[in-house]
């Protein structure tokens, strides 16, 4: 009988959400989500302590949290040498090198019909796969990590950006015509405006990307630090809440990573529909 | 009036080529347009009248004829700055408010900043829209959405102005009361006008010329010169010479079996 | 027709006709760039072994060198051709070093998780349009998780699965299912949801059962969207694999021979295995894609 708390714990989270579901309001949805997350972090304890997990294949969250308390400056070692150093830096100097490809591409519209197809082929491709080139090109250290994110996150975001760069419609390009406005001017004022929309969309999905190619390439090889190397020595030691709090840094920092970027975007394309404040 | 033509298009043609063959927009299109004119394009889609004004401000070329635009060939008449253009969309940019878009061919074709800032503001007075110059186009209705772009075609001060369907996409009331302010504000400035438009009563309230037009291809079958006064209140429109010129033009619409 | 449509129509056709040559004149400049770049990057190597020798190089000496290294630092595009063409058709196809047998390795896992995470998105989304209370609960978290590195934690999966004594087909699966699942799951309940407040009230108007509103309006208009994700989602199992693959002890599959190339420093094999697993993705995209098109044209929504 004593998996009868964990089907009590479940049975009465979801009335409660049921419950509260009915309401639909601010409020109740962030509450309804809230109490998912934490029945799920629940249940997983009563599990683990119950069936007396070994924390060899599944530490409690407790033990997670112990865990992240304890090494926090090893973590934060570790974030800054792999997310920081290596993701950030990558993904800049990938977005920076997309957005100027996208622009001197700009006026060859021979150029953009060769590469958008190749550019939406190469973003299917498991990229990852040249980590270990890039790892023997640039070293063990950050500078490879970012070289693998620059090629990660350098396609889709050129691919967007040049969407971007072509959505403005007809009217709005003839109307520029009829003031004789140089390409200059009409790139400036109206078509990198449109584009941000776009821009930021690519550099949304590429967040994400970031970080997979910076800790995946440290399993390639790597210094003694970052999440990466931190992952596979501590599998090895059989260390599986170090492992989990290191997943929960990265957790964190993609989420952080994509909010900030989300903000930005808030920011900067206030002005479009899905930025816009709700009326009525 | 005065033989000042403003636009001179002697002989105009103008093909597309399309997958389905060449389609002839516009065949053997000859027409003048007098200094101080506000002449109305009407007929059924297919008939040129777009095309034709789009060839007026260069932003089709005519396959063969001769079109002059204030003298000059229509790019260098473009490039002059000789006309504003009204599109049936207001298409004003979203991310800059309405003071900021009527500036912005201001911006590029290189005014002061003074400047801008006293023409924004006069022609925001003049199409009844002051105090609205710091609102975002989103935050206004359809209405004064376009009348901020037309603000937007006067505010560099050409001499002609192109308007293609502007208020075709805005409800009869909102017209109504457009129709009228144009009316006025052609009144105010004394530009010349060419007007494109589905409409035949808006065609006959607001134009001294009616040029009616037919499809396939596209070319001029009638060309009205309207008997009414340069002052004309609402009202007019139930007067029996305005029903008689509707007639006219619904005559000349007929004459090209324009429905068929 | 206004002007506009045949401006466009005009511009439409004028694609149709130049869509191959602008690729292929990108893809040349790409291999004359790569073609370059071995030059280039392997050069130094070259230069060192003829000064080590005493030799003068000429130039045209120097560039048939760096082109047939056996191990470049970038391999010339023949040599990444002839590895795959000797991996593919030299080896009988049960060998350990034919790219076919690793290939095929990765696909089963990758199939198996595809099938699986697909199935699991799909049912779960059809809940979620027809649970409010599972709608609040699954899908903030299931957004939210988009923006996780998950694929970096796969290798970590392997291992602890390892350590349990599961391995080969099914831990490698599980991660392929847990990336595909995601995309399924969002892409779903957008493209059930996409039926809008006219078409559902139409639907109530002829009295439809909730069953009838499901198959006859909410499936067949959620099916471009679930297309859409699929190709996202085969491509995410594919690259979920083979990152399973990667950890230290895995001795098949496409990303055991980049891990191993990586060791022993034979570029040719990583370039070659690299270029495998990019002809897998296109692939199984491109069969997403040729299924799509069959489907919708089917059902009369083909473009």
């Amino acid at each position: 009988m004593s998996a009868l708390p964990i089907i009590a714990v479940w049975i009465g989270a979801i009335g409660l959400n049921t419950w509260l579901s009915r309401f639909d309001t601010r409020a109740t949805r962030l509450a309804v989500a809230l109490i998912f997350g934490a029945t799920i972090l629940a249940l997983w304890e009563m599990i683990v302590r119950i069936y007396a997990v070994p924390p060899v294949i599944l530490p409690a969250p407790s033990q997670i949290g112990a865990s992240f308390a304890t090494n926090t400056a090893i973590l934060w070692t570790d974030f800054v040498q792999t997310i920081v150093k290596g993701a950030v830096t990558g993904w800049l100097i990938g977005a920076a090198a997309a957005v100027l490809t996208a622009i001197a591409i700009d006026r060859s519209p021979f150029l953009q019909r060769g590469l958008l197809p190749i550019g939406n082929f190469v973003a299917a491709l498991p990229i990852v796969g040249i980590a270990p080139i890039l790892v023997m090109w640039f070293g063990f250290d950050w500078q490879s990590k970012a070289a693998v994110v620059v090629v990660m996150v350098f396609f889709p975001i050129l691919v967007n950006m040049v969407a971007g760069l072509a959505a403005t419609d007809p009217m709005q390009r003839d109307l520029m015509a009829t003031w004789a406005a140089p390409y200059g001017t009409s790139l400036l004022k109206l078509r990198l405006p449109a584009a941000m929309p776009f821009l930021f969309n690519g550099l949304k999905i590429t967040t994400t990307l970031a970080l997979i190619g910076a800790i995946v390439a440290e399993f390639f090889g790597s210094p003694t630090r970052g999440m990466g190397f931190r992952i596979s020595t501590a599998v090895g030691r059989l260390d599986l809440p170090l492992v989990w709090a290191e997943i929960l840094v990265a957790a964190i920092a993609g989420s952080l990573f994509y909010g900030i970027v989300a903000l930005i975007e808030k920011k900067v394309t206030f002005w479009h529909p899905s930025q816009r404040p709700q009326r009525g | 009036m005065i033989d000042t033509a403003v636009v001179q298009a002697r002989d105009l043609s103008l093909t597309f080529s399309t997958a389905d063959g060449p389609v002839h927009a516009l065949k053997d299109v000859s027409l003048t347009i007098d200094q101080g004119d506000f002449v109305s394009f009407i007929g059924p889609s297919g008939c040129g009248k777009t095309t034709f004004l789009r060839a007026v401000a260069a932003l089709e070329t005519p396959t063969a004829g001769t079109l002059a635009v204030a003298g000059m060939t229509p790019d260098e008449a473009r490039r002059r700055r000789a006309y504003g253009y009204v599109f049936q969309a207001p298409g004003l940019y979203p991310w800059r408010t309405i003071a900021g878009n009527i500036s912005l061919p201001l911006e590029i074709m290189g005014f002061s900043r003074a400047d801008r800032q006293q023409r924004t503001q006069r022609v925001l007075d003049l199409v009844d829209l002051a105090g609205f110059g710091g609102k975002f186009p989103w935050q206004l209705s359809g209405g004064m959405q376009q009348r901020a772009s037309i603000a937007r075609a006067l505010a560099f001060d050409a001499d002609i102005l192109l308007m293609d369907e502007p208020f075709g996409a805005l409800d009869e009331i909102v017209r109504d009361r457009l129709n009228e302010a144009l009316l006025d504000l052609w009144k105010k400035t004394g530009k010349t006008i060419g007007f494109v438009t589905h409409s035949i009563p808006e065609a006959v309230y607001l134009s001294t010329r009616i040029v009616v037009m037919s499809p396939r291809p596209g070319r001029i079958t009638r060309v009205i010169d309207s008997p009414l006064p340069r002052d004309r209140p609402l009202e007019i429109r139930d007067t029996p010479e305005f029903i008689a010129l509707a007639q006219q033009v619904r005559d000349g619409l007929r004459e090209g079996h324009s429905y068929d | 027709m206004t002007s506009a449509a045949m401006a466009g129509a005009k511009r439409r056709t004028g694609r149709s006709t130049g869509r191959i040559l602008p690729i292929l004149t990108v893809l040349l400049a790409i291999i004359a760039i790569w073609y370059a770049g071995a030059v280039w990057m392997n050069a130094t190597w070259v230069r060192d072994q003829a000064a080590r020798a005493d030799t003068v190089l000429t130039t045209s000496e120097l560039v048939r060198q760096t082109l047939m290294l056996e191990r470049p630092v970038l391999p010339a595009p023949h040599q990444v051709a002839a590895g795959l063409w000797e991996g593919v058709a030299g080896q009988k196809i049960t060998s350990k070093r034919s790219l076919v047998w690793h290939g095929w390795i990765t696909l089963s896992a990758t199939l198996a998780g595809f099938a699986i995470g697909t199935a699991a998105g799909i049912l779960l989304a059809v809940g979620i349009v027809h649970n409010r209370a599972m709608d609040q609960s699954v899908m903030p978290w299931a957004v939210a998780s988009q923006t996780v590195p998950i694929l970096a934690i796969a290798p970590m999966v392997i291992v602890v699965f390892a350590s349990m004594g599961v391995t080969g087909l099914l831990p490698k699966a599980m991660i392929a299912a847990w990336l595909s699942f995601f995309p399924v799951l969002v892409g779903m309940v957008k493209g059930l949801r996409t039926p809008d407040a006219m078409q559902l009230d139409l639907m109530h108007s002829w009295h439809a059962s909730r069953a009838q509103q499901f198959w006859r309006l909410r499936l067949p208009s959620s099916l471009p969207y679930l297309f859409a994700s699929l190709k996202v989602a085969i491509a995410a199992a594919l690259v979920g694999t083979i990152v399973g693959e990667l950890p230290a002890g895995a001795t098949a599959g496409l990303g055991a021979r980049l891990l191993s190339g990586s060791y022993y420093g034979q570029t040719v094999q990583i370039w070659a295995a690299l270029f495998a697993a990019a002809m897998l993705a296109a692939l199984l995209v491109m069969l997403i894609g040729a299924l799509e098109r069959l489907t919708l044209r089917r059902m009369g929504l083909a473009r």
